[in-house]
């Protein structure tokens, strides 16, 4: 049943993509309250304007999105002229609105609203009951909110399917997870990362053991020994923060871990593609449960 | 000097136990020994066996290395603020392992991180001592150690900066101060064979050294080869200081804060100094170490803030003395 659910989470979000990119081809009316410049200076308003704007709308979004280590939608991104969110490159474009992020560079964004932009910032999406409104929230920037409207809908639909599957499962019978990211950080039930892990009816094992957020002692992950492992994708280049990922204790968990898994792009912004990560762990909590 | 031996002996073994004892996993004293001696699959011996038993290696391993060096520097320039950190030979060792780690051989070959780091740590102890000359006064030898410092910080700055890794350029300040959290047996595999090297060479100097303080003049005379004895000393600093530079970073002062406390202890012998001072080494670096888990456990503040907050008065004192005493 959970591989049906996640087909079904793939197809959907599919669907999802692929009408934002047609209502974009065929509608682009030019409303009064429709900025004709936009330009996105934020990995995560990035994709999202990418999947809602009009055709031609969009004029830049930031080079981060076309790392395709954080970004779910690199490929698209390289359509787009890059920015790399300093005020002068920004103001060149003569933008109506920018999209910024709510920790954006204060600097920049005063600057801009100083030359007269309008600067809409988005606040970090910690939960996935908050997806949908910032679907709106870009809908409403970008003069498009029935596009948003329809996926929101679509969003909040696939959810509330995901989550009555998981009904009448007790937390107890669920596998015991642990995120493990370089330098040793975890994520706790309160954000982005815990509530996919949660929706996909995976125990989150740190946090239940106290380590809400930060640095999880690698000790501590010794002691909890998860039943699913998670884990970051590397980058190129070396680092001391993921060679912990060599450390033998890391090796011989995931060894005895009944399924290992690994986050990606599609965990880090409030978009459609969470759904796409929850897949994936219910993949992996499907591994651990055919083996425990 | 036995019983100098045997009391550093004995605080040595009270900081390993604790090293052992330490740490978030809250285990008790029985369980915890029982999960080192017996091993096993339990989380216990894995908290045991993996995690705090390279812990205390390494800092047996290079506190020993860093007081080692530091007391045969020491001895062999007649120069009390000779330091491995301060004079720039840690500084060097770092930029080589970095760039070992960054154009990705040591990912591939084992051994490439210690000997990048070794031939790091080569070139700035020669560096230095061309720059020093062979009986470098106090000032151009800290002079000299600084250039070498800053140049090499800068290098290893640059370089983690232009890594595609976005975690690298906020390794800086690991490789800068040093630190020995989450390291493994593998690192201890890495680091021992050249720091075991490194040591019998350094120690090869006792009698050498103890010549040395009545004048090259009359150590040449007494059969000492100088010229030998200077290559023994690049070659088994650069050994001892690039193995554990290359797994623990630059950790500053221990070379120059142990000889210091020791000298009086062995009558001001460099040769007796050189066992003394690895010793002290290794008890310094273990109680930075206990202590860095204790203040800040959730943070890993590094060592050489530690040896630096110790070490950098003492500096300061040393200096003013030089001067005082118009050296």
């Amino acid at each position: 049943m959970s591989s049906l659910v996640f087909v079904r989470t793939f197809k959907s979000l599919k669907r999802v993509i692929a009408g934002a990119f047609l209502a974009s081809a065929i509608a682009a009316p030019c409303f009064a309250q429709m900025p004709a410049r936009v330009v996105s200076m934020n990995l995560c308003t990035d994709q999202l304007a990418i999947m809602l704007a009009a055709e031609g709308q969009l004029v830049s979004v930031s080079r981060i999105a076309l790392d395709p280590h954080v970004s779910a939608m690199a490929t698209e991104a390289a359509a787009y002229p890059i920015n790399a969110g300093r005020a002068e490159e920004v103001h060149v474009l003569r933008p109506d609105v920018v999209l910024a992020g709510k920790y954006s560079s204060r600097e920049t964004v005063a600057l801009l609203r100083r030359l007269g932009i309008e600067v809409v910032q988005f606040d970090i999406v910690k939960s996935l009951d908050d997806v949908a409104a910032t679907m709106m929230q870009m809908g409403v920037a970008l003069g498009r909110e029935a596009r948003a409207a329809e996926m929101a809908a679509a969003f909040e639909a696939d959810l509330a399917a995901l989550r009555a599957d998981l009904a009448g499962q007790t937390v107890e019978d669920m596998p015991r997870a642990a995120l493990y990211y370089a330098n040793g950080y975890t994520s706790g039930d309160s954000s982005l990362a815990g509530e996919i892990l949660a929706a996909a009816g995976l125990r989150n094992a740190p946090a239940e053991a106290g380590y809400a957020w930060g640095k999880l002692p690698l000790e501590m992950l010794a002691m909890i020994a998860p039943d699913v492992m998670i884990t970051a994708r590397r980058y190129p280049g070396g680092s001391r923060a993921e060679a912990i990922m060599d450390h033998p204790v890391i090796g011989s968990l995931r060894g005895a871990s009944t399924a290992a898994a690994l986050t990606d792009h599609d965990w880090v912004c409030g978009t459609p593609f969470v759904l796409r990560a929850i897949g994936d762990m219910i993949e992996a909590r499907s591994a651990a449960e055919g083996d425990g | 000097m036995s019983r100098l031996m045997m009391c550093l002996i004995a605080v040595l073994f009270a900081l390993v136990t604790a090293s052992f004892l330490i740490g978030p996993a809250a285990l008790g004293v029985g369980e915890s020994v029982a999960a080192l001696v017996n091993g096993g699959d339990t989380p216990a011996a894995m908290v045991m066996r993996e995690i705090r038993l390279p812990r205390v290696l390494l800092a047996l391993m290079i506190g020993a290395s860093l007081g080692l060096a530091g007391a045969a520097m020491q001895g062999y320039l007649r120069n009390p603020l000779a330091d491995p950190g301060l004079i720039g030979v840690s500084g060097s060792a770092a930029l080589g392992a970095v760039l070992s780690i960054q154009i990705g051989i040591a990912g591939s070959v084992a051994f490439a991180l210690p000997a990048f780091a070794l031939g790091g740590a080569l070139i700035g102890v020669f560096a230095v001592l061309l720059l020093a000359g062979p009986r470098g006064s106090s000032l151009t030898l800290i002079l000299a150690g600084i250039a070498i410092s800053a140049l090499a910080g800068a290098l290893t700055s640059l370089v983690l900066n232009l890594s595609p890794n976005p975690f690298a350029a906020n390794e800086i300040v690991f490789w800068m101060m040093g630190s020995l959290a989450d390291r493994s047996m593998v690192h201890v595999a890495i680091a021992l064979p050249l720091i075991a090297v490194g040591a019998v060479m350094l120690l090869s100097l006792k009698r050498g050294l103890d010549a040395l303080t009545l004048g090259e003049d009359a150590a040449a005379a007494m059969g000492i080869n100088l010229h030998r004895l200077r290559l023994t000393l690049i070659f088994g600093t650069a050994a001892v200081v690039g193995a554990s530079t290359a797994v623990a970073g630059a950790i500053g002062f221990v070379g120059l804060v142990v000889p210091h406390i020791l000298r009086p202890f062995v009558g001001a012998r460099p040769g007796a100094l050189l066992w003394a001072s690895a010793l002290g080494g290794a008890i310094m670096l273990l109680a930075a170490d206990i202590a860095v888990r204790m203040i800040l456990p959730e943070r890993d503040l590094k060592l050489g803030v530690l040896t630096a907050i110790v070490g950098a008065p003492l500096f300061l004192h040393l200096i003013y003395r030089t001067r005082r005493e118009g050296l």
